[in-house]
């Protein structure tokens, strides 16, 4: 079954396979955050619920205030980087340090992106890449899913995909750039087409992998109790699998962002790729800088959201 | 209230790079008699969970034949529920939930089922438990959320592989006295695996002995007492039950010893 990837050695890194990494270290770092509920809660082995019941309104406002002390805490250890950063960007240009035609002080970004704000470009530009990203992105989802579950579920399938798979998730989504401008114009087609190639890997390889890693076993006590392929399907397959399927969109969603940037900068009127391009080229380098914090919020908040999502999946995961 | 019979049972396995099948079961005959409770015994890789597959009718046998109330298996049913070695939980579902699952595969109605799997859950003492999940619950209650489902959808006859190995003693016992109640009260045909010798003795009317691997009967040992009121385990006719199965069990381990040494150098 599994044939498809013991042919990748377990050393063998694909692009695909980066993200996850830091991936695990973003989940790391909210779930470390519930640890901060404190010591009392970890000899309650009876959970949260009873101690509802059970703690009086006194202790837990204590341990609530003690919570939050350790939450502000923390979070005032993991932006502490972010701060030094910001500050650094301020006064280094100011100080001389750094050129300011090249990097104007952080404030000075901040103003002018700003102003981008209100004359409405900013939105302008927010709205095209928003519209392209996320109509790539939902497409991806809608097609790579039923797809994947297919090749995962469907031996033949599989066996008649692979070679085919296996040759276009090595040929970056780069190189096929000016292949789909050449056939679907300088359009949003183009683009759109873009960013759902770039986003269906992650989704299709990882909705295969969850199919095919679903524990035997499960499958075995689902049989015993006399389950046909498709309830199987429906009541074992599908739930094991889907916390795979979600690590997969969550990887999407970042990439959404990413490529089409690329996209937008090859070739765009509008997005927030051009903005950054354009400004560039004529000089407006605090809208330029304006545009890169826009796009890094924007990736951030994306993937706290999608983060989200996937941990409401997969609850149950206990790794 | 189902009569098994076990015919002349072989069961081979491919081998990766090797030309020769690996033969687990070898000419397993044993006849199960309606609403009896069957404790079956045998040294570790004998075969004794690739017999209970084939009785539940996960893996067709290689030769031979499985036949419940004159009837060939042919494939799993809700007719046999089984109680895996390694629980085999859902990990998305509650306990709750778990122990529904056979009855959602009977189409009980909703209500029922929820009655039904809180049932079963306070019978194996997990009231309160519902709503975890398994990763949420220690290994013996797993095995108790395990035993929950597969009494839930009432199957006539049960298949359990060591399901109590994960308890501590009084657990144990506890869930022993509940399983022969169950079983005198519902005349449910139970095959019980496991490896301690006296907890063969005292719930089994007969104890399977099984050779070392390739696993066939040894011996099936008739396990009568005047009554089962009282101590069962204090009495001298106990003790004496409990030595011959100790014996025929101990030349086997030691057989099973030697061959695993055996596989051992032939493959260092
Ligand atoms: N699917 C399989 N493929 C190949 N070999 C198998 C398979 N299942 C079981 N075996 C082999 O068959 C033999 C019997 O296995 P089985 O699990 O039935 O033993 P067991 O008596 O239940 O042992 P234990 O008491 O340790 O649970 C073992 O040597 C095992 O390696
Ligand atoms: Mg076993």
């Amino acid at each position: 079954m599994a044939d498809t990837r013991q042919e990748t050695p377990p050393g063998d890194l694909h692009w695909y396979d980066l993200p996850d990494d830091e991936a695990h270290e973003d989940t790391a770092g909210p779930e470390a955050q519930d640890d901060t509920a404190g010591p009392e809660t970890h000899d309650d082995t009876a959970g949260p619920e009873t101690r509802e019941d059970t703690a009086g309104p006194q202790t837990q406002r204590a341990a609530r205030a003690v919570s939050w002390g350790r939450a502000a805490r923390r979070a005032a250890v993991n932006s502490a980087a972010i701060l030094l950063l910001l500050a650094a960007w301020e006064v280094l240009p100011r100080l001389g340090v750094l050129d300011r035609v090249f990097v104007p002080p952080l404030s000075e970004s901040l103003v002018a992106g700003y102003d981008l704000l209100i004359s409405g470009q900013l939105p302008e530009h927010l709205q095209a890449s928003l519209a392209r990203s996320l109509a790539g992105f939902g497409l991806a989802i809608v097609l790579a899913i039923p797809l994947g579950l297919l090749i995962g579920w469907y031996r033949p399938v599989a066996d008649f995909l692979t070679p085919l798979l296996e040759l276009f998730r090595n040929t970056s989504a780069v190189a096929l750039l000016p292949v789909f401008t050449l056939i679907l114009g300088i359009g949003e087609t183009t683009k759109i087409t873009f960013v759902l190639y770039a986003c269906s890997w992650p989704i299709l390889l990882n909705t295969i992998s969850g199919v095919k890693t679903v524990e035997p076993l499960l499958i075995k006590s689902a049989r015993s109790m006399g389950l046909g392929p498709v309830r199987l399907f429906q009541k074992v397959i599908l739930p094991a699998a889907v916390p795979t399927i979600f690590t997969g969109v969550r990887l999407a969603g970042a990439y959404s962002i990413l490529v089409l940037l690329f996209a937008e900068m090859v070739g765009a009127k509008a997005g927030l790729g051009y903005l950054i391009l354009d400004t560039q080229s004529s000089f407006r380098i605090p809208d330029m800088y304006a545009g890169i914090i826009t796009i890094s919020v924007l990736g951030l908040l994306f993937n706290l959201l999608l983060v989200a999502v996937e941990r409401r999946f997969s609850t149950w995961r206990t790794t | 209230m189902s009569r098994i019979g076990i015919r002349n049972v072989t069961k081979t396995f491919p081998v990766r790079d090797a030309g020769e099948p690996f033969t687990a079961l070898s000419g397993v005959d044993l006849d199960v008699r309606e609403g009896e409770f069957l404790t079956l015994v045998g040294p570790s890789g004998c075969g004794k969970s690739t017999l209970l597959d084939l009785v539940a009718g996960l893996t067709p046998p290689t030769a031979g034949e499985i036949v419940i109330d004159g009837a060939p298996v042919t494939g799993p049913g809700l007719d046999r529920g089984i109680v895996f070695q390694q629980y085999a939980l859902f990990p998305w579902r509650t306990a709750q939930a778990n122990v529904e699952f056979g009855l959602e595969a009977k189409a009980a109605p909703r209500k029922e089922r929820a009655r039904r799997a809180r049932e079963h859950l306070a019978l194996v003492g997990l009231t309160g438990f519902e709503d975890r999940y398994p990763h949420e619950l220690s290994g013996g209650m797993r095995q108790r959320v395990a035993i929950a489902r597969s009494l839930a959808f009432d199957p006539d006859v049960l298949l359990m592989d060591e399901p109590f190995a994960a308890l501590d003693a009084q657990t144990r016992e506890s869930l022993q006295e509940e399983l022969l109640r169950v079983w005198q009260h519902t005349g449910k045909t139970v095959i019980f695996i496991t490896h301690g010798i006296d907890e063969a003795v005292y719930l089994g009317e007969r104890v399977a002995v099984m050779t070392s691997r390739p696993g066939r009967i040894k011996e099936v040992v008739e396990i009568a007492f005047d009554s089962r009121e009282g101590d069962l385990r204090a009495d001298p006719v106990f003790g004496e039950y409990r030595h011959h199965v100790w014996k025929l069990l101990r030349d086997e381990v030691a057989a099973a010893q030697v061959q695993e040494r055996e596989v051992a150098i032939s493959h260092g």
